[in-house]
């Protein structure tokens, strides 16, 4: 427990991974299931954000005077994390928009959102088909 | 028996989260503390993009420089997978004549929205230029100050449902329906990927660049990444308006 009080956004952030992550094993709502999802996803770019932090600097945009003589990078924080957490929300939107349509689909098919339900459906469906 | 079975499932699954739990905090508890500048994290990479950024891209925000600059290509693939992903929803949720003949026309033409709400429209009619004029401000000056193609994109998108909302699907459909959302999608990535092909040719063989980088504050200072940007923001703002109007049932009308 040294670094508990010095690393609390991390620890915050793996709390809400698990959190999240037990949502998708114990829901069977499908809709519940991407909400686990989504929140694996914003633990990560907390975790990625407080990665790229150094305390008493401000966000990396220099200023015009900067760029003519030279940039003090103690001053900035590390522009790096920021463009991997861009990418991760751009994919995080794409999956779950992904996700919900399969939803609305198959909640057309069958009219239940349970998924062992569905499972069910199916399954039954294939032994008639036999 | 299949109660049983279930019951014992849930409590497996709570102890191994538990367990997941406990092994992520402990991997936590002996990383370096946050916010000191002697990270590993803070490197010599992040020190090179700081300094060199904004005179190498004119771009003096240095996550715009880097992302749409040092490491386009990566924002080009964003870019494709938001596209991809809306055509994908597309497939899933398209109703018309062509994909349900059975589908019943007044199903087609239903409005969802409340289109007698004169409150709404009245404010709509002074909010939505301010809400498109902010959001090109904020793709405009993605290299000078916070933002870029990604947020301006979200907030036009976001002013385009509002829009919807007010007026309903058949006002909206004059200058936003599938036609204008595949030319302007398909222009915006073709001209991402040429001119970034382009950039990366030239720079690779080390011959001279015809698109000068001026690096001087102003909004044309850095090349390409003002264009870049736009072609960002149409990509994003389409995706967004397109998701919210296949989710609302039906999609495009025209």
């Amino acid at each position: 427990m040294n670094y508990f009080l010095s690393n609390l956004p991390e620890f915050v952030s793996m709390v809400c991974f698990g959190i999240g992550f037990t949502n998708l094993l114990l829901n069977k709502n499908m809709i519940r299931k991407i909400i686990g999802l989504d929140i694996m996803d914003t633990s990560i770019y907390l975790f990625l954000a407080v990665k790229g932090y150094i305390a008493g600097t401000v966000a990396p945009i220099v200023t015009l005077e900067e760029q003519m003589v030279g940039v003090n990078t103690s001053l900035y924080t590390n522009p790096i994390p920021a463009g991997l957490v861009l990418t991760g929300i751009v994919v995080s939107v794409s999956v779950s928009a992904i996700l919900l349509a399969i939803t609305v689909r198959l909640y057309e098919e069958f009219h239940t959102l349970d998924i062992d339900e569905i499972i069910h459906m199916v399954r039954e469906e294939d032994r008639r088909a036999e | 028996m299949k109660k049983k079975l279930n019951r014992i499932y849930n409590i497996l699954c709570v102890i191994f989260a538990l367990v997941f739990i406990a092994a992520m905090l402990l991997t936590v508890n002996s990383l370096p503390s946050i916010g000191e500048p002697t990270n590993p994290t803070n490197n010599v990479v992040s020190e090179k993009y700081l300094t060199d950024a904004s005179w190498e891209t004119g771009s003096l925000n240095a996550v715009s420089g880097m992302i749409l600059d040092y490491r386009a290509f990566d924002t080009l693939g964003e870019s494709c997978v938001l596209f991809v992903a809306t055509i994908a929803v597309f497939i899933m949720l398209r109703r018309d004549e062509d994909s349900n003949p059975n589908l019943p026309t007044q199903y087609l033409n239903q409005s969802y929205e409340d289109e007698d709400d004169i409150i709404f429209k009245k404010t709509l009619e002074f909010l939505f230029p301010v809400i498109l004029c902010f959001g090109i401000y904020v793709i405009a000056n993605g290299h000078l100050s916070p933002g870029g193609g990604f947020s301006g994109g979200a907030i036009i998108g976001a002013g385009f449902i509002l829009y919807l909302n007010a007026y309903g699907l058949d006002k909206i459909e004059r200058f936003a329906n599938s036609k204008t959302y595949l030319a302007c999608s398909v222009c915006a990535l073709l001209f991402y990927g040429l001119a970034k092909s382009y950039v990366f040719y030239v720079g690779a063989n080390h011959l001279h660049s015809i698109i000068p980088v001026f690096a001087d504050g102003t909004i044309f200072a850095s090349g390409l990444i003002l264009p870049l940007n736009i072609a960002v923001g149409i990509v994003v703002s389409n995706t967004v308006y397109a998701l919210y109007i296949m989710f609302r049932r039906g999609g495009f009308n025209k």
